[in-house]
């Protein structure tokens, strides 16, 4: 009896083992210490948002460079951010959005990059310069932006429902919405739905936000982030909410889908590469920025993930379809109706965290 | 002297792997970010009463009903001899040797509402099933990761049962329904008892099948706990203390089931 116990045990823990082999020869760029490194320039630890990059970039750069890429990703701004806040991943390189930057100068856990060392730095377009988030630019290179909007399927929904979040709240499409997997964006539609800004710190304004959403939950179907690509491009659900450069993507795979920025406003965001506090590898980092900012990388980057480059040569590059898209690239009647998130005070914070469980546990 | 010398290693190892992260456990769910003593994390633990609520009842479910199912499984298994036992030991060992994210994932494919089954069911016009994204999806995918560990410990008592207590009670008079019922059900016990703790447990702490197959809407315990150390809600201490109430009601159940299968040995605490 305990012998088979023993045995199922020491199988179950082997098949454990087995399957994280598996996993991490997958992509066999992620071991963290690099001691897998046979190029002689060392490493760079980078941690990305998962369906971010062209991969090909990766091995590009380890050929011109020598510097060997461990490759991680997250799901959202708040993963990442609580993996680097617990300590004991080492990573040198992070791309979070402009919010989870301001939280994270103010909580000093970046490192002020050396610009010298990141000429391409010139070819970002003026406009996202010294933003909100980073007013002096010391900490950050934008990545990519864009826009956030409602996603839909055009067999599904009636054209007479489309303009506002409110699609989201429709009973006739009842269990057939995704919404947003995090607080932050899910409150955020909250608030936009009452009219508040995003970053509000009235907490009885974040409450009201939270109570619709939970008056919203039953017409849910499921809450989500990438695994929306599947259910929206399989026609599983009939709206969800994502961002433009991934309605792209979805569309390319299923032409039915439509996407539209909700008459309320929507939010804007900059993704930006930033070194970590006491990174390791700071040097192959800066080398490593400058390199997702050369035209070559920004490219094939952009044309794989569709999201607005900030880089002013790339999008001289992209075919004038691409870069004329009125979502991609929006003119200032949009941009008047967006509004990006601002870092929030620690008891807001505190907030979102509390209200958020109370709304996945609400039943 | 000897053999103690060769256990160092192994309370090496337990010290350094069990106990110590415990102990990290403790830490947490007393003190706040400031890193001082508090109660608050326990206080306010009353408003997550309906995820424990749900996470029991789940577990609960699945439990019974991977016993339903595993229970005829193993018995049919175990009377069974040479290569069809083989072959179907294998079979339920063969997924196991899969990792458990990939085969919840395939789940949320063959379930979707345009998924592997809907489209079968399309094509011979039969209604679709709409399951995913719901509680029984939920239980779902728990009975199918956790099936094997009911199966197996059933199987392995049952297969070593002294058959002569079998034809004893047989030529006493006892038809088979009275001998499965008398005897080999009751000596079969232990084997349930330890089945149980093995599906029970983990359903109860599990996290990711609630997410990719109930949609994200049905928080379970172990989902609420990573959302305190990975997902949205930063705040380790609160995650430790809803972690240390889980081991507390857990254990105590299980030294409840453990009275209960008294006498009959071996059922293990894990």
């Amino acid at each position: 009896m305990k012998k088979t116990l023993a045995l199922i045990m020491s199988l179950t823990i082997m098949a454990g083992l087995l399957s994280g082999c598996v996993s991490t020869r997958e992509s066999d760029s992620t071991d963290t210490d690099g001691s897998g490194a046979e190029a002689t320039g060392g490493v760079v630890n980078v941690y990305n948002w998962g369906e971010y990059i062209d991969e090909s970039v990766l091995t590009d750069f380890e050929e011109a460079t020598g510097i060997k890429v461990n490759y991680q990703m997250y799901d959202s701004n708040e993963t990442m951010y609580s993996k680097v806040a617990a300590g004991g991943a080492e990573y040198d390189v992070v791309i979070p959005s402009d919010y989870m930057i301001a939280r994270m100068i103010e909580e000093d856990m970046l490192e002020p990059l050396n610009f010298d060392n990141i000429p391409n730095f010139a070819d970002i377009d003026p406009n996202l310069l010294n933003p909100a988030y980073d007013p002096e630019n010391l900490y950050s290179v934008p990545y990519m932006w864009g826009l956030l909007g409602v996603i839909y399927n055009k067999t599904m929904v009636d054209e007479a429902d489309l303009g506002s979040w409110d699609l989201m709240w429709n009973e006739k499409y009842a269990d057939d919405i995704l919404m947003f997997d995090n607080s932050r964006d899910a409150i955020g539609i909250g608030l936009k739905m009452l009219g508040y800004s995003y970053n509000t710190t009235d907490e009885n304004q974040i409450k009201e936000a939270v109570d619709l959403l939970v008056e919203q939950k039953p017409l849910v179907q499921a809450y989500v982030m990438d695994e929306v690509f599947g259910k929206m491009e399989g026609g599983n659900a009939a709206v969800g909410t994502y961002y433009y450069g991934d309605y792209l993507t979805m569309v390319e795979n299923n032409p039915d889908l439509g996407f539209y920025i909700p008459e309320e406003g929507t939010n804007t965001y900059v993704d930006a590469m930033c070194i970590l506090k006491g990174a390791k590898n700071k040097e192959n980092a800066e080398a490593f920025i400058n390199y997702m900012c050369s035209t070559e990388a920004g490219l094939k980057n952009c044309e794989e993930i569709w999201y607005s480059t900030p880089l002013m040569s790339v999008r001289e590059e992209l075919d004038p379809e691409v870069a004329n898209d009125p979502y991609a690239y929006p003119d200032e009647e949009i941009m008047a109706k967006c509004e990006s998130y601002a870092g929030l005070p620690q008891n807001i914070l505190d907030l979102y965290d509390s209200e958020w469980t109370r709304l996945k546990s609400a039943t | 002297m000897r053999s103690k010398g060769i256990a160092i290693p192994y309370v090496v190892w337990m010290a350094i792997f069990v106990v110590v992260p415990l102990i990290l456990v403790v830490v947490y769910a007393f003190t706040n970010r400031s890193g001082g003593f508090t109660l608050e994390n326990f206080a306010s633990m009353s408003q997550y009463a309906s995820v424990f609520g749900r996470s029991f009842l789940l577990a609960f479910v699945a439990t019974v009903v991977c016993i339903l199912l595993g229970y005829p499984m193993a018995y049919f298994l175990a009377r069974e001899r040479g290569r069809l036992r083989q072959m179907a030991t294998m079979l339920i060992m063969l997924p196991m040797w899969m990792n458990f994210l990939l085969r919840t994932y395939s789940w949320v494919f063959l379930l979707e509402r345009n998924g592997f089954f809907n489209t079968l069911l399309e094509t011979i016009g039969l209604p679709k099933l709409d399951i995913i994204d719901t509680q029984g999806a939920v239980v779902l995918g728990m009975v199918y990761n956790f099936l094997p560990f009911m199966v197996l410990p059933i199987f392995s008592v049952i297969e070593k049962m002294d058959h002569r207590l079998i034809e004893a009670a047989q030529d006493l008079g006892a038809n088979s329904a009275e001998v499965f019922r008398r005897v080999i059900f009751p000596l079969s016990l232990p084997g349930v008892l330890s089945g149980v703790t093995m599906v029970f447990i983990p359903s109860v702490s599990t996290f990711v099948i609630s997410r990719l197959l109930g949609g994200g809407k049905s928080l379970l315990l172990g989902d609420l706990i990573e959302m305190q150390f990975l997902g949205s809600a930063y705040n380790p201490h609160l995650g430790s203390a809803i972690s240390l109430v889980m081991m507390v009601i857990v254990l105590v159940s299980m030294g409840i089931m453990n009275r209960f299968g008294e006498g009959e040995g071996e059922a293990v605490v894990l």
